[in-house]
């Protein structure tokens, strides 16, 4: 199917989207397009305007600054993939980015756009809670805050994002010397991920654990990270890693499944994380 | 075996038909634009079942670039009959009627209920969403036993879903199920797939109004059979009427099929007066294009305590869908001779009962019956094997056929051309590594390790080169299984072959221009295949069920035959010597001792188009035309194996190693011939592992799109190792059987095999089609005495 119709704008700068978005309710960011576009085409979201954002050229950088690295929200997933400053500093970044869809989603999608759509089951919002990251959302009249990604994705699809701001930028730790993994099991290489899990080892303290797609938004596997701090060894914890989640049942797995499966996939990737 | 040169036969001659396709320049339905042309949309039903009350098209109708929206009512007059169906089984078969716009109730979800004309697509697209159809939705049974019950009818007038019954009456000594040493009890439960070609369906309906000449540009396998049966759906005479299959970019068997778009774009066009377009969207494609598979089978076989196999007995229901297609219940009736597999046994019973549902009707899928036969064999003799605690190889090996070159009666009924099935049993294995693979097993088994090793074997014979007319007439089938060629040498050297095959990615121009280029003296680049258009190439029974090389380019060969023996006049004339005194070879006659008088094909085209010096009676031109109906099938077969690697703890299954040896008699393009194992082996590997068309409770398609039905890519897919051994058929002088179904019949049971396989130590016998790492972890689970 083709889209119903829809008016297209592009913007020039952010503040420029900003405006488009402000002054058209009933519109929607695209910058790579890979999840508007098909709900698009099979109608399920019928936007009256897009506005395109991709051809803002100073939101794709990923660069050093101030002991983090900052990542511009329109930095395709194979750039993030491919980053030198992300291969030193904070590798679980790029080795994820290289992991999402397939190549030409690499291609084509953003770093901010995964964490704008908010979907449960994408891969870099679980690395971003896991590393304890913030989000830059910029609004109306240059307003500018910082949101930490366990609070940005509220819920399915619902990132805390107004109607009229935008994702700027990311930012996320120098996590050098960590120990780190993210593995996903997955059906098709291009699927998203039945359970994903982001694992890191402290920096002092316990390793952090997030997953992905085992309830509404990428979670802290809670009660693994407390067995860990407790001194339970990696098997252990794992097996508290569905506490708290709320997986769903779809066509690619049950919740009780899903649940089996992050504890595999926890154990794996702490024994990843610690030999790394 | 008849003699050709083999200059281009049997070498790897690049296809002459793939600069355009790899380069973006075919011509598919969706390229073609015709002055004054107006798209079509559907409106399609969103329930599986419902009766409609109402449809409200007015505020569809008035809106921007619309030209008209037509329900069944309004299309009343224009038909001539139903939707085509072509093959009633049985005496006693029951028969939906089946119009191109539903008329009382949508019968799954997708059923057309309108359609809506407008200026383009998307006009159309949007007016589609505007037509109101007040539905009263009614409980939708997708459940084959459930539909079996007739809780729920889905043609009230049938006064049952249990249409078809169709036994094949049983061969040998039926008493060994009873008093065989073993004989195992199996239940197989195969879902339905969904077929995806690479292109979508489509279709352009021209008319010339004033002749009232209509012509069919459709994304179709079968053009020439289109013309016979749409000629008759829609009230226009075959003669009026022109097919043409541009180039066609897959079909699977879902474009050996005749479409409500179809024909609703021809009474359109008809109507409107002005070509009507329609290209169907993937979604679309996953609910309005025909289904393959979705089969309960029980079998049982027997065989001796060393595993000999006695008997095979299989009892099979089939979902038919909510109507008929073309040959809808004919599909489990074609598995229903290849039961036997390439085993020697006393005894067969197959029989298959069809149910209607309110899903999309099925058809054939690549394979048509033979996939699901060759599954529900194989699997059973892994069964047997385990059940005597015998290695699944042993088993199989001393229950093979030995190698026969002459036809011989299977006990299914039919005649087997020729089968050395021992040959390709053997390579494989050799080739896998079989008894090294078995060492490693043990070895995983013993140390417990996550991830332990399945090997899994799967050895077939098909029935291809469809078909002898006067069986397909004893099998109440409409139409004859001939096929025709026209060869035409041309004054310039050229040579143009017409044939009344349709390859949609098969390869057939290159193939054909090898087998006429060695007899002809030309080259490959000097032969123009034309087909799929039915005022070009009008005699044809279009491609489908591995036929083309065994039929179509047997009629290559026997027009080539007249040419020759044509030629051969015109050289004994100009040479002056008697026929008798020439010899033939690579395209030239020569006086026998005295090879310097010779004269090739190209020259003796030329003068035979001159027509200065003919002798007498001779008409000008080398041209010839030869219908041929083959005598009986051809009977690929081989053994295929899998090794797979499953990880016990998630029940993830990847694939280490695939190996495929085939016997497809002769080959003529081994290149070719790789390519439909690679993508028959990648669509078996995907029905075992991947693809499902799930429904919910409310017959909603919950499998819709490509992000729910699981095609794999070439990520999943391992390297295939593959060999052939080489029995020509004696159906045919060229010795060819086909080779573009083997894959996707061998390769479901080869892998389903291997992956129980992998966990059959832990407990495991038994795991559904597909194979996914959920079932297999429970079917993990389950054997270790905790829930399914």
């Amino acid at each position: 199917m083709i889209p119903a119709p829809f008016e297209y704008a592009r913007a020039e700068s952010v503040d420029h989207a900003i405006e488009l978005l402000t002054a058209n309710p009933d519109s929607k960011v695209i910058a790579g397009g890979h999840s508007l576009l098909p709900l698009m085409r099979l109608r399920l979201a019928r936007p009256a305007m897009l506005v395109d954002i991709s051809r803002i050229g100073d939101l794709a950088y990923v660069r050093e600054d101030s002991g983090e690295v900052a990542i511009g929200a329109l930095t395709r997933h194979h750039d993030v993939a491919n980053s030198e400053v992300l291969h030193e500093l904070c590798p679980i970044v790029s080795y994820t980015a290289g992991q999402i869809g397939d190549p030409q989603v690499r291609h084509v999608g953003t770093i901010g756009g995964s964490c704008a759509h908010s979907d449960p089951a994408s891969d870099m919002p679980t690395v971003l809670v896991a590393l304890g990251a913030t989000l830059t959302v910029r609004g109306p009249g240059g307003a500018s805050r910082v949101v930490p990604a366990a609070d940005f994705f509220k819920g399915l699809f619902e990132p805390d994002l107004a109607s009229n701001e935008i994702v700027a930028e990311i930012r996320v730790p120098v996590t050098r010397g960590r120990g780190w993994s993210y593995l996903k099991f997955h059906r098709r290489a291009q699927d998203w991920a039945l359970v994903g899990v982001a694992a890191l080892a402290g920096d002092g303290g316990a390793p952090a654990v997030a997953l992905t797609n085992m309830g509404e938004r990428p979670v802290r596997a809670i009660g693994v990270e407390e067995a860990l701090a407790g001194g339970a060894d990696p098997a252990t914890a794992a097996m508290r890693a569905d506490e708290g989640t709320n997986p769903p049942s779809d066509t690619f797995g049950s919740a009780e499944y899903r649940r089996e499966l992050a504890k595999v996939l926890v154990r794996r990737a702490l024994e990843e994380a610690a030999a790394r | 075996m008849a003699q050709v040169m083999d200059r281009f036969v049997g070498q790897r001659v690049l296809r002459k038909e793939d600069p355009e396709l790899i380069t973006g320049r075919a011509r598919y339905v969706e390229s073609i634009s015709l002055p004054g042309m107006v798209w079509m949309a559907v409106v399609r039903s969103p329930f599986a079942h419902a009766r409609i009350r109402r449809i409200d098209t007015a505020r569809a109708a008035a809106m921007p670039g619309v030209i008209g929206v037509f329900t069944a009512a309004d299309l009343e007059g224009e038909w001539g009959g139903p939707l085509p169906f072509v093959w009633p089984i049985t005496e006693d078969i029951k028969v939906p009627v089946h119009w191109p716009l539903t008329t009382d109730k949508a019968r799954y979800q997708g059923d057309g209920v309108a359609v809506v004309v407008a200026e383009s697509r998307g006009q159309a697209e949007d007016a589609a969403e505007a037509v109101a159809v007040d539905y009263e939705p009614l409980p939708a049974v997708t459940d084959l036993e459930q539909a079996a019950t007739d809780a729920v009818l889905i043609h009230d007038d049938l006064g049952t879903n249990v249409v078809v019954h169709w036994s094949h009456g049983g061969a040998g000594d039926q008493s060994v199920f009873e008093s065989a040493p073993v004989v195992v009890k199996e239940r197989y439960v195969a879902p339905r797939l969904i077929p995806n070609a690479m292109e979508p369906r489509g279709c352009v309906a021209d008319v010339n109004p004033a002749m009232g000449e209509f012509t069919l540009y459709s994304a179709t396998q079968i053009p020439h059979v289109a013309r016979v049966t749409l000629g008759g759906t829609c009230n226009i005479p075959e003669s009026k009427l022109r097919v043409v299959a541009p180039d066609v970019g897959g079909g699977f068997g879902s474009k050996l099929n005749i479409y409500a778009e179809e024909a609703l774009a021809l009474v359109l066009a008809r109507r409107l007066k002005r070509p009507v377009k329609w290209v169907e969207a993937r979604s679309e494609n996953y609910l309005a294009t025909i289904h393959g598979r979705g089969v309960i089978h029980d079998v049982e076989i027997a065989a001796t305590e060393e595993g000999k196999i006695l008997g095979l007995r299989v009892k099979e229901l089939a979902d038919m869908g909510a109507y008929y297609q073309l040959l809808t219940p004919g599909i489990p009736e074609l598995g229903g001779w290849v039961y036997m597999g390439p085993y020697d046994m006393q005894a067969y019973w197959y029989e298959f009962t069809g149910v209607l549902t309110n899903a999309t009707p099925t058809d054939a899928y690549r394979g048509a019956g033979r996939p699901e036969a060759t599954y529900v064999l194989e699997r059973a003799v892994d069964a047997l094997a385990r059940r005597l605690g015998k290695d699944p190889a042993e088993v199989r090996r001393i229950s093979l056929v030995p190698p026969f070159t002459e036809a011989r009666a299977a006990i299914s009924g039919l005649n087997v051309d020729s089968g050395n099935y021992e040959a390709a049993f053997d390579r494989a294995l050799e080739l896998v590594g079989y008894d090294e693979l078995r060492r490693e097993q043990a070895e995983r088994r013993q140390r417990g390790d996550v991830k332990q090793l399945g090997i899994g074997l799967s050895s077939y014979i098909e029935m291809c080169g469809l078909a002898p007319s006067n069986i397909l007439g004893a099998l109440r089938y409409a139409a004859g299984g001939w096929d025709a060629c026209t060869v035409q040498c041309l004054p310039d050297g050229k040579v143009v072959l017409k044939i009344g095959t349709s390859p949609h990615g098969q390869g057939h121009v290159t193939t054909w221009a090898q087998i006429a280029a060695d007899t002809l003296g030309v080259t490959p680049d000097d032969v123009e295949v034309f087909h799929g258009d039915t005022s070009v190439a009008p005699l044809g029974m279009d491609t489908y069920g591995s036929r083309s090389v065994s039929v179509g380019a047997t009629a290559l060969y026997y027009a080539l035959e007249k040419i020759k023996e044509k030629a051969r006049t015109l050289a004994a004339h100009e040479l002056e010597v008697a026929e008798e005194d020439l010899e033939f070879e690579a395209g030239s006659f020569r006086v026998k001792g005295a090879p310097d008088k010779v004269r090739s094909i190209t020259e003796l085209a030329t003068s035979a188009w001159h027509a200065h010096n003919l002798p007498a009676g001779f008409e000008p031109n080398l041209e010839a035309t030869a219908v041929w109906d083959p005598p009986n099938f051809t009977w690929p077969a081989g053994t295929h194996v899998c090794v797979v690697e499953v990880d016990t703890e998630t029940g993830g299954v990847e694939i280490s190693r695939y190996v495929a040896v085939d016997d497809c008699g002769r080959v003529i393009n081994p290149m070719i011939v790789e390519g439909q194992v690679h993508g028959g082996v990648a669509q078996g590997i995907a029905e075992a592992l991947f693809e499902e068309a799930r429904y919910d409770a409310n017959g909603n398609l919950m499998t819709s799109t490509m992000t729910t039905y699981l095609v794999p890519s070439a990520a999943e897919l391992p390297t295939f190792t593959l060999d052939r051994t080489e029995t020509p058929s004696t159906t045919n002088p060229l010795g060819v059987k086909g080779i573009g179904e083997a894959g996707t019949i061998a390769a479901p049971p080869a892998v389903v095999n291997a992956v129980i396989d992998a966990v059959s130590h832990l407990g495991v016998t038994h795991i559904d089609k597909p194979v996914s790492p959920e079932r297999v972890w429970r079917a993990i689970r389950a054997a270790k005495g905790g829930a399914a």
